[in-house]
């Protein structure tokens, strides 16, 4: 057999020996089909202002209109199906998400290896920047970005990275500095290889695992504090209702005993952050090689 | 007994420098992205001057605020006045912006040291007892719930909490500070039942997010412990079980403890504008958003630099404590 399909199938049966990440697992992989084919599965279009009646304005769940469309979780204050919103708003919020924690990824691991690499004041100023930027709560990171620079789609993902590129350089380069004194960094060198292509090419893939494990925690963390920056009116602007802004869209009738509006989207968000949570710390198990 | 320290080890004076010089240099850096946010990226003239001004009103507070000047010239305007703790007057409330924040402190504080209470109290029994009996269902039951609160939305829980015991039940008010009391001195509804029915959802759901990073940290704590000589010490002197764990392993998890809760003290008061926006609370927090969503600058201004602040100089003494406390910790800059 190929050894590297060998590897994967090992890598499959390790993982499914935890039940509960297994379903976290799948859970996740639903989510993200509904995410991503929002349009199609969802009831109706929730955006759609032909489809969408005000007269319908906060029907409670497993309620019907009088042409006879049925809302399983109810209608929020405009009338829109909150089964729908709630697809759409998971298109949206793990968009940013995702989105925003590739870049990080991207980022934090150039700086991270390249200062593993390269060592000397370089490595003691990039890891300086990090260890400055860490004791910083992540909230108040994105609050100084976000109130400073006003709110929007981009200054959302910028925010979120900026938040997160930190942790990917401090892991990227702790494992980097393990790798670089492997022989096949040292082979690498003596065939003359380009810095940049010992780096990439040769030290990241190796670097991957630990990596990938903080991908997923960031990541769920990234989605929740971009719906707390949404819920604060200070995230993503109304055009693009992810969970969080449905959750503050709700939060107002909560008061007059509508709770559907803003609990649902939260058990959604909810679902979703735990369900990678649970992946990334079944993952960080599995990686971490003093647990064996 | 420090400067004793510091004369002895001209390293750490020198460590303690540097320190001090990267914390004004992270202060400045802010300061340039703050005037840079306010001043460059938007136009300053609709973002400082109330929008109802008439046309000659609006050039004289041009003038005034020096506009018409260099870019440069103006951020040394704005470095010079904020020395003087002069960051602008709010245009809502037509007082200076660093008064009114000043004034919403207590509110915060105040939160933010009630939810460190609660979140001790909750979380170290039950890190105790799930550090003591690792395998029992309970301890199961207190570990998984400690994954869901690290999962939860903080701001969500304000609102669930506030539909149960405030909608549904009634038991407890949601907004607002409620009745201050007067205790030596010091203004703070803790000081009131009323005050303290007003703070204790807000602190509670504050503190969901420490009560389970504690509750993790007291058992990995209790589980270190119950394997050291000085307990099977403590058992074969015939101490009762419950006096060695009361006693002898409360006293040694309290340690670090306190010293993570401590310097952890910060990230409440920054999660509370999460908190304070959902129960209406009156702090720096609720005050902040409300600023942003009011377009009121002057007090964003005001606010991210003294929080900044704040964090910078919180981060630099902690750092120099942790010197003083274990001289391993990094005296060359150099990273594990």
């Amino acid at each position: 057999m190929n050894p590297k399909l060998r590897k994967f199938l090992v890598f499959c049966k390790d993982f499914s020996s935890n039940k509960v990440a297994l379903v976290a697992f799948f859970i996740f992989l639903l989510i993200l089909f509904v995410a991503i084919f929002a349009p199609l599965v969802s009831p109706t279009d929730p955006y759609d202002l032909n489809t969408v009646s005000i007269m319908n304005s906060r029907l409670p769940p497993f309620s019907e209109d009088f042409s006879g469309n049925y809302f399983l979780l109810g209608t929020d204050g405009a009338g829109r199906d909150m089964v729908s919103a709630i697809f759409y708003g998971l298109r949206v919020s793990l968009g940013v998400g995702v989105l925003s924690g590739i870049f990080a990824l991207i980022i934090g691991s150039f700086f991270g290896i390249s200062a593993a690499f390269f060592g000397g004041r370089y490595e003691s100023l990039i890891m300086r920047i990090v260890d400055i930027q860490l004791s910083f709560p992540s909230i108040l990171v994105a609050l100084i970005i976000l109130a400073a620079f006003g709110k929007g789609v981009e200054k959302t993902i910028i925010a979120l990275i900026l938040v997160q590129w930190a942790y990917y350089a401090r892991t990227a380069r702790s494992s980097a500095l393990v790798e670089i004194n492997k022989e096949y960094v040292d082979a690498a060198r003596c065939l003359a290889f380009g810095n940049t292509r010992i780096m990439f090419k040769h030290i990241l893939p190796n670097c991957m695992a630990p990596l990938i494990v903080v991908g997923t925690l960031q990541t769920a963390h990234a989605i929740s504090l971009e719906a707390t920056l949404s819920f604060l009116g200070l995230g993503l602007p109304i055009t693009e209702p992810s969970l969080g802004l449905l959750i503050g869209n709700g939060f107002e009738y909560m008061y007059s005993g509508d709770f559907w509006i803003s609990i649902f989207p939260g058990v959604a968000l909810l679902i979703t952050v735990a369900s990678i949570n649970l992946v990334g710390d079944h993952l960080r198990d599995m990686f971490n090689p003093r647990l064996h | 007994m420090l400067w004793f320290l510091l004369l002895k080890n001209s390293k750490m004076t020198a460590f303690i420098c540097t320190r001090f010089a990267q914390s004004i240099l992270v202060l400045f850096i802010m300061s340039l992205l703050v005037f840079g946010g306010v001043n460059l990226v938007g136009d300053p003239v609709e973002m400082l001057i109330n929008p109802e001004a008439d046309q000659a009103e609006v050039e004289r507070v041009i003038r005034e605020l020096g506009l018409d000047r260099p870019v440069t010239e103006q951020y040394w305007y704005f470095l010079v006045n904020a020395f003087k703790g002069d960051l602008g007057s709010s245009f809502i409330f037509g007082e200076p912006a660093l008064k009114l924040i000043i004034q919403r402190m207590p509110a915060t504080l105040e939160l933010a040291l009630f939810s460190l209470f609660i979140s001790l109290i909750i979380a170290i029994p039950l890190g105790i007892y799930a550090g003591y009996n690792p395998d029992s269902k309970a301890s199961k039951v207190i570990m998984a719930g400690s994954i869901l609160g690290f999962s939860m939305p903080t701001f969500w829980v304000g609102i669930i909490f506030i539909m149960i015991f405030a909608v549904q039940l009634g038991w407890l008010p949601s907004t607002g500070r409620g009745e201050i009391g007067t205790f030596m001195g010091i203004n703070s509804s803790l000081f009131t039942l009323n005050g303290l029915s007003h703070v204790f959802l807000p602190a509670l759901n504050l503190a969901l997010f420490k009560i389970s990073s504690v509750i993790r940290l007291t058992r990995a704590g209790t589980r270190e412990i119950i394997l050291q000589d000085y307990i099977t010490f403590a058992r074969s002197k015939g101490i009762s079980e419950k006096r060695v764990v009361l006693i002898h392993v409360l006293k040694n998890i309290l340690i670090p403890i306190v010293t993570v809760v401590g310097l952890e003290f910060g990230s409440l008061i920054a999660f509370s504008t999460v908190t304070e926006t959902v129960f209406a609370w009156p702090g720096m927090g609720k005050l902040i958003i409300d600023s942003i969503y009011n377009l009121d600058r002057p007090v964003i201004v005001a606010y991210l630099m003294i929080i900044v602040t704040f964090f910078v100089f919180l981060n630099l003494i902690v750092d120099i404590i942790y010197t003083f406390l274990d001289p391993r910790v990094r005296i060359k800059g150099d990273h594990q």
